[in-house]
């Protein structure tokens, strides 16, 4: 059997049975990584030394009859903006390109007491903004299903990973979508936590209200596996909640009868590409067959959410980019005084689309234009969330494409940032409003996977893999495969 | 026009550094000193990736040195981030505190000249320290690279900012002498200015008498004692008084202290409008100051200088003069009080520790804690001058053997045989000795010259080494000489 297109609850099984065992899970995986890694170049560094030692350490744990995590062995990758102590952790970015931390952040370090198989640190877009990897400064990873389009972004790599079976499941991180955009893209399941679900400790922060750490992964049951594991309150990041986890694995009954999906109109608009409306029509009828009651509902201030994101996004990233100026670590560019190396380090370190968003952070948080621009667009994110609220006091959950277009050719929308920013126009919201929201292969449309989203109250993931599930039980999309 | 034409006007911005065990944001030590970066951790470093998570004692100090200045304390706060780069700050932000600072108002009364002058207070904030650089030469313009130790970094400060009230550099000084007992009372800064616990700008400009308008003012930075402040505010006065004379204008400036030339120097070529973009601290959440937490704290304050003062002068009968010197450091307040517990004296309490202690500890280097005489012994040896046993004179003997060595009174005297000598029969024929060797003494006394007899006292003191009563030998003498 081909063990890297298991998923993580099927090669758990087979490990608490004991009819595998990691290393030979870790070597079906690596051996398949050197098989297609070449074409879709979705890792920054590989870890096949250390990942194979850890293998065989929780088979030898295994074998001494001690009781393992449910992800115990399974191979898994990082995007490359998660702090690993002594493991490269670049950001995708010239800056950090051999930035060594000694720490590992609070997820990578809860992995790790699940006895975690780290195979690889997946390529992403430089400090996680874009919306298709090409802003690596490492080179773009490829689409599985079609090399000629891209994987998505900023979580390009991690999703490659999963959809091209070089790992069991990754870990992402979605700012503005750089989770679900690339799940969509790829045709398998991304999860956006509830902002302060997952400890941000140790995620390298592009903007500090707005990140969270997700799963990738082949299926909703293996998502809630991950999110068992991840999720929960850390006191070394102070906008952690304070909430217990349940184990989400109990919500995947398949019954969502009676549920109430409220389909936001302002998302259903012209410049949704034809095929992935059609695809998510068909979705829709699909889910009131399955029991679920589907109804129209607005979101009156989603055309405010682009703009009060790259008003917002920019200036905390601007702030939280600070720091890297050539004097502690990373790159130093030489210079015959401090200021000019100041410059000439951000200058050559960072990437044009960073280089962008930091300028457009410092102008709207400068004197002057505080109120105007930041300030504003903190009430215009309010105004956002309480649009939310409103539809969840009538709805369980709500329903959009997760992009208006399928995965786009390589150069198609790099030389125009706006039009890149314009396909994050469906998940940007929810990152403004804190709440959760899964992707989930729903269909395809000229041959390439096309991604739903189905959005959430806070702390409501329960709901969203119980409908994101059952969903996906009634179809074979998770289980379609590229030809690779 | 000459200086005293002009009115000075002054403000004070002070940054003390609290004594929590562990920095601000993170769990590094605040201890001061130590080997370059090896208080440091990936938090105060601003690595990628971390995150600062507040130090609740810090925001418990900060509402004790609100309350102690009668301050109004924010029930809700925030941290902001103050943007602008230099090697010292790792994440090149400061996060501190802009529009909602945590105390609001307030005031401290000093002294000056006998009159009550209060200094109104406008805010104190938190904020975190940045770190310190190392210049390779002697000042950053000499050198050809500087080294940044961020052992500071992240160490929690207080940032007082005073009202534009100050009109000479007398209140100045006072001020800053009863800011640091108040913060030394409280426990919650050491108010070092030598090792940088206590750090002080002035805000200074000049108008002419009678104007309402300020003058253009500038920063006066980089002064390392009480004592350089005032001479920093004299020279500086002076500077603008004779630039304003010659019909120049004042360039609004940070200038810094030279200690070496007893100069100030300006630190800027042109004024440079930092613009710092505030923005709240997304990493941290508000904080929410509810009145019964404010309550529990007011309920651990101590005793404050003030109060102090007023109850040793009320209470106690001290003069003005002793209850200020008393107060002046708590230590020294804490000292006479364990005394005047055990001891019903406050004044010759007050005395000994005011002269003699103080003396004993500027000569020795050694802080009243250090040192090895204790507040009881004190208060035993004043009962046994009460008794007789030791004169005054002997007493300053056996206080400086307890200073040395924090022995026992009365084993100290036992040990050194220097009881009181209060039996005439024991002192007759000293007395009738000393008075057949000063003939010229007893001719004196018996012409009128009364003061005579202290010179015979004298004698009979050196010829006991001290250990005669000197009331009972004055009235031998007296009785022997009369008659």
């Amino acid at each position: 059997m081909s063990l890297h297109t298991l998923t993580a609850h099927e090669a758990g099984e087979l490990l608490a049975k004991k009819e595998v065992s990691s290393v030979e899970l870790t070597q079906a995986v690596l051996t398949r990584i050197d098989q297609v890694e070449p074409q879709v170049n979705a890792f920054i560094t590989r870890m096949n030394a250390g990942a194979l030692a850890q293998a065989e350490a929780v088979d030898a744990k295994r074998a001494r009859g001690e009781v393992l995590s449910p992800l115990a062995g399974i191979p898994m990758v990082l995007k490359d903006n998660f702090c690993t102590k002594g493991t490269k952790t670049t950001c995708g970015s010239k800056m950090l390109e051999n930035f060594v931390p000694p720490y590992d952040g609070t997820v990578v370090k809860k992995l790790l007491d699940n006895d975690s198989v780290f195979i690889a640190k997946a390529n992403m877009d430089e400090f996680a903004m874009g919306s298709s990897t090409e802003n690596s400064a490492f080179g773009p990873s490829k689409n599985p299903w079609d090399l000629g389009v891209v994987p998505g972004g900023s979580s390009g790599g991690s999703a490659v990973a999963v959809a091209a079976d070089e790992c069991m499941y990754s870990l992402g991180s979605d700012t503005g979508g750089s989770i679900r955009q690339p799940a969509a893209f790829c045709g398998i399941v991304g999860l956006k936590p509830t902002y302060g679900y997952v400890s941000r400790f140790g995620l390298v922060a592009f903007a500090s209200s707005l990140d969270q750490i997700g799963p990738f992964t082949k299926d909703v049951q293996d998502c809630a596996l991950v999110m068992n594991t991840i999720a929960g309150h850390d006191p070394l990041d102070s906008t952690s909640a304070t909430v217990d986890v349940p184990d989400f694995t109990q919500y995947l009954t398949g019954d969502i009868k009676g549920l109430r999906i409220g389909i936001p109109k302002e998302y259903f608009v012209e410049g949704i590409d034809p095929g992935v409306r059609a695809v998510i029509d068909k979705a829709i009828a699909q889910l009131e067959e399955l029991g679920a009651i589907c109804e129209e509902c607005s979101l009156p201030h989603t055309k405010y959410a682009l703009p009060a994101y790259y008003i917002i996004a920019p200036a905390e990233a601007s702030s939280n980019l600070a720091r890297y100026d050539g004097v502690r670590y990373g790159y130093r560019a030489q210079a015959e005084d401090l200021l000019s190396m100041y410059r000439k380090t951000r200058s050559e370190g960072f990437g044009a689309e960073v280089k962008r968003r930091i300028m457009i952070g410092t102008y709207g948080l400068s004197s002057g234009y505080y109120d105007a621009y930041y300030l504003k667009a903190l009430k215009v994110r309010t105004l956002i969330k309480q649009d939310f609220d409103r539809a969840f006091e009538k709805f369980d959950v709500l329903l959009s494409p997760t992009s208006p277009t399928v995965a786009f050719k390589f150069g198609e929308k790099a030389d125009d940032p706006m039009s890149m920013y314009l396909s994050d126009v469906f998940t940007i919201s929810i990152n403004l409003a804190g709440i959760p929201a899964i992707s989930i292969p729903a269909g395809f449309s000229a041959n390439l996977p096309v991604g739903l989203q189905l959005m959430g109250k806070a702390f409501s993931e329960g709901t969203l893999f119980k409908v994101a599930h059952a969903f996906e039980q009634a179809n074979d999309y998770h289980k379609a495969k590229p030809s690779l | 026009m000459p200086l005293q034409d002009y009115e000075i006007v002054m403000g004070l911005e002070v940054h003390v550094e609290l004594k929590t065990n562990s920095k601000i944001f993170c769990g590094c030590t605040t201890e001061f000193g130590g080997d370059q970066n090896t208080h440091v951790c990936p938090i105060c470093l601003g690595l990628p990736g971390v995150l600062p998570v507040v130090n609740k004692k810090v925001i418990e100090y900060a509402v004790k040195a609100g309350l102690a200045i009668n301050g109004n304390i924010a029930n809700f706060s925030k941290f902001d981030r103050k943007n602008y780069f230099y090697p010292d700050l790792p994440k090149n932000f400061q996060t501190s505190q802009y529009d909602l600072p945590i105390v609001a108002g307030g005031y401290i009364d000093v002294e000056d000249e006998g009159t009550v002058k209060r200094i109104g207070i406008t805010r104190i904030h938190m904020e975190e320290d940045a770190g310190k650089l190392v210049h390779q030469g002697e000042t950053i313009s000499t050198s050809d690279y500087s080294n940044v130790d961020y052992n500071r970094t992240g160490v929690p400060l207080l940032e007082i900012v005073s009202e534009p009230d100050f009109r000479n550099a007398n209140e100045v000084k006072e001020y800053l002498e009863k800011l640091k007992a108040i913060l030394q009372y409280l426990d919650v800064s050491d108010c070092k200015m030598e090792e940088g616990s206590l750090r002080c700008d002035v805000n200074i400009s000049l108008r002419p008498w009678g104007q309402e308008q300020f003058g253009t003012r500038t920063e006066l930075k980089n002064m390392n004692s009480f004592r350089a402040v005032v001479k920093a505010i004299e020279y500086e006065a002076e500077r603008q008084a004779q630039l304003l004379d010659e019909g120049d204008k004042i360039i609004q400036e940070t200038r810094t202290w030279d200690e070496n030339r007893g100069v100030t120097l300006s630190m800027r070529s042109k004024e440079e409008a930092h613009d710092y973009r505030y923005f709240p601290e997304p990493d941290l959440v508000p904080m929410v100051i509810d009145a019964a937490w404010i309550q529990a704290i007011r309920e651990t304050l101590p005793e404050l200088p003030d109060a102090k003062r007023t109850r040793y002068i009320e209470v106690l009968g001290l003069p003005a003069y002793d209850a200020n010197v008393l107060t002046l450091s708590k230590a020294m307040a804490e000292f006479f009080d364990e005394t005047v517990k055990l001891y019903a004296n406050p004044k010759a309490a007050a005395n000994w520790i005011m002269v003699e202690l103080a003396r004993l500890l500027n000569a020795s280097g050694l802080e009243i804690s250090e040192c090895k005489l204790q507040p009881d012994n004190l208060a035993k040896m004043l009962r046994l001058m009460d008794e007789g046993t030791i004169n005054s004179k002997i007493a300053k003997v056996v206080f400086e053997e307890m200073f040395n060595t924090g022995e026992d009174p009365e084993q100290i005297v036992k040990e050194k045989g220097l009881v009181q000598i209060s039996d005439s029969g024991a002192l007759e024929e000293i007395v009738v000795k000393i008075i057949a060797a000063n003939p010229q003494s007893v001719e004196d006394y018996k012409a009128g010259k009364k003061q005579a007899i202290g010179f015979l006292v004298g004698q009979i003191m050196k010829e006991t080494k001290g250990k005669a009563n000197p009331g009972l030998v004055n009235t031998m003498l007296t009785e022997k000489l009369d008659s």
